[in-house]
């Protein structure tokens, strides 16, 4: 049994017009499934406004689902009650991206950290100021940052007490919700390194959610990539590099930038993300897309299993790749 | 914005009010005015002592602001007045901050038919002009201080209620907020740790102010004398208690008229001032 499983997930808000008058249905996520296994990182990669974000909110029981299912440990997590809720909510945990808006400006870190241990009651109020100290330290941070405040912090700094606060209740899943999206560099790396240090050491999963393929890559066992709401493309992190069978997935490997001047500049991807109040027909994708034919206009295509886990929704699949230019 | 870090708070703020000289000279007229309020009873005079010889002297060395038709100082009755002013101000305000935050937390926090049947109810208590609503509460009452306090406090926390559920609506999807409620805190702990203490800086402007206007409208309901009744001294009664000899006394009503006046000016100045300083939009 797989530890997170979700099936046909749903979700769309209600938008009004500047007269308060319901004025259509924005569809953020759409039919989406995926699982995830213990100490596995799945990568959920799409451009800003595809539902990525949503889909790890509603995964955490932040929003809730139109329709669909989130089922954690073969618990269907949306029938629970607040109170049966509450156990699950320490068992999965989330990261987000901006750092500067995730910790409460009022509280010090160490309020910030203590309130995992006080709303569980993970540990005897005394004890609660050396489990505090000794989070810090495991993110990298030292005891005398714990009566500090958060804007006392750098951004770096900041997300690694939004890490530390996913740590305290020694969850089994953590959502990170592009982590180092807003970031320097070269704190991007420490990051993910400690990321990866933190998922060898206590065997935890990840639902690595970022905007490109060029972070993600190191630290996914298996990619996803979604665009306007659905996964387009789903397979083994080397796989989907190797052979992409999504024309958006390819567009995306290409633009990952590639350190050589001498080597041939991809075609940008044309236009802007459709919006999701009102997406193009059939294939949501096809006004982009170089390889569109009258069907792509026509018919939604559905996900396919390509075999060995690899699946793809597109008409065109076999065709897919000649305008890769890396490898 | 609204949400203030801690030493945007200390620092920042303090920095702005203290090189805002007009919030100062208000901070000084409200300092001012407590000290005066607190040293009333070390003159060791009886507002209320009638002193027939002494009727309608004007402001000589004995009396430095005048006596009144009985023969009260007028100097030692504006002190007692001020503690009057300033107990209606800040119990008025406090219940109208108080109903405001409770009101207006539940409507932002919790939304849907909640939010729709407190924010209607703020709209139909706007609709009444305050002042003739307070008049017509009154008139079923005692005119009592705690009656005045009272009504003046249920009928002016319309204001903040909003500014709170303004403040709610954004809060509530912050992440900082989403990050608690991820890891289980309660609804209670939500509103209590996490959004209100970053909701509160609208209402301290607001609050300030609130302390002018609560002032100013008992002063007009005791002159109109429903207000704090004689021989207690209120600024408000006294200023009416010098109409009939504003010919002959004019110290008994300017004295009062000044007192009100500068008291009301020194806190909107303040208010004023704590509200430019913490626009985050304004550049030092």
């Amino acid at each position: 049994m797989a530890l997170l499983e979700v099936e046909h997930l749903k979700k769309s808000f209600r938008v009004k017009d500047p007269l308060g008058r319901g004025a259509g249905h924005l569809v953020a996520v759409e039919d989406l499934s995926l699982t995830l296994e213990a100490g596995e990182t799945l990568g959920l990669v799409g451009e800003s406004g595809c539902g990525k974000s949503t889909t790890g909110k509603l995964i955490i029981q932040l929003l809730k689902a139109d329709s669909g299912s989130v089922s954690f440990a073969g618990t269907e997590l949306g029938k629970l009650s607040a109170r049966e809720l509450r156990s699950y909510r320490k068992r999965m945990q989330m990261i987000f991206q901006d750092p500067f808006s995730s910790l409460n400006p009022r509280m010090t870190v160490g309020a910030i950290l203590a309130e995992a241990f006080i709303i569980h009651k993970l540990a005897p109020l005394r004890q609660i100021r050396d489990r505090v100290i000794e989070l810090l330290e495991t993110v990298g941070l030292s005891a005398e940052h714990e009566q500090r405040y958060p804007h006392e912090f750098s951004g770096g700094q900041r997300q690694r007490v939004g890490i530390a606060r996913a740590l305290a209740v020694e969850p089994e899943l953590i959502i990170a919700d592009e982590p180092v999206s807003a970031l320097d560099l070269s704190v991007q790396a420490q990051i993910i390194n400690l990321l990866k240090k933190l998922q060898h050491e206590r065997n935890l999963s990840y639902l690595f959610i970022a905007h490109d393929l060029a972070v993600i890559e190191h630290v996914s066992d298996r990619i996803a990539v979604m665009y306007l709401g659905r996964i387009v493309e789903l397979a083994n992190a080397d796989e989907l590099y190797r052979n992409p069978r999504h024309p958006y997935t390819e567009a995306l490997i290409n633009a990952v930038p590639y350190p050589d001047p001498g080597h041939p500049r991809p075609i940008a991807l044309s236009g802007e993300i459709p919006s999701p109040v009102n997406p193009p027909s059939g294939c949501h994708f096809h006004p982009r897309c170089p390889y569109a034919s009258e069907l792509c206009r026509n018919q939604a295509p559905t996900l396919n299993d390509l075999g060995s886990g690899h699946q793809v929704a597109c008409h065109h699949q076999e065709s897919v790749g000649k305008f890769l230019i890396h490898s | 914005m609204s949400v203030l870090h801690s030493s945007f708070l200390r620092d920042v703020v303090w920095n702005r009010l203290r090189h805002n000289r007009m919030a100062l000279f208000g901070g000084g007229i409200v300092l001012a005015m407590f000290i005066l309020a607190g040293v009333a009873s070390l003159t060791g005079i009886d507002p209320s002592a009638i002193d027939i010889g002494q009727q309608l002297m004007p402001p000589s060395l004995e009396h430095p602001l005048g006596t009144d038709i009985l023969g009260r100082s007028v100097l030692v009755r504006l002190l007692y007045g001020a503690r009057i002013s300033l107990l209606v101000g800040f119990v008025a305000v406090g219940i109208s901050t108080l109903i405001g935050i409770v009101l207006g937390a539940l409507a932002g926090y919790y939304g849907g038919w909640i939010d729709s049947l407190i924010m209607r109810f703020v709209d139909v208590l706007l609709c009444f002009p305050t002042f003739f609503l307070i008049l017509a509460v009154i008139a079923f009452l005692d005119p009592s201080i705690w009656n005045i306090m009272i009504v003046i406090g249920l009928t002016s926390w319309m204001g903040v209620a909003r500014l709170i559920r303004a403040e709610f609506l954004s809060l509530r999807r912050r992440d900082f907020v989403l990050a608690a409620e991820a890891l289980g805190a309660s609804d209670r702990r939500l509103i209590f740790r996490h959004i209100l203490p970053n909701a509160m800086s609208p209402v301290l402007v607001s609050a300030t102010l609130g302390v002018a206007g609560a002032i100013l409208t008992e002063s007009a309901l005791s002159f109109l004398g429903i207000g704090v009744q004689p021989p207690t001294p209120s600024w408000g009664n006294m200023l009416i208690a010098g109409k009939e000899t504003l010919g002959c006394a004019w110290w008994l009503s300017v004295f009062p008229g000044l007192a009100i006046l500068i008291t009301v000016l020194g806190y909107n100045l303040l208010g004023e001032g704590i509200r430019d300083a913490l626009d985050p939009r304004l550049k030092d």
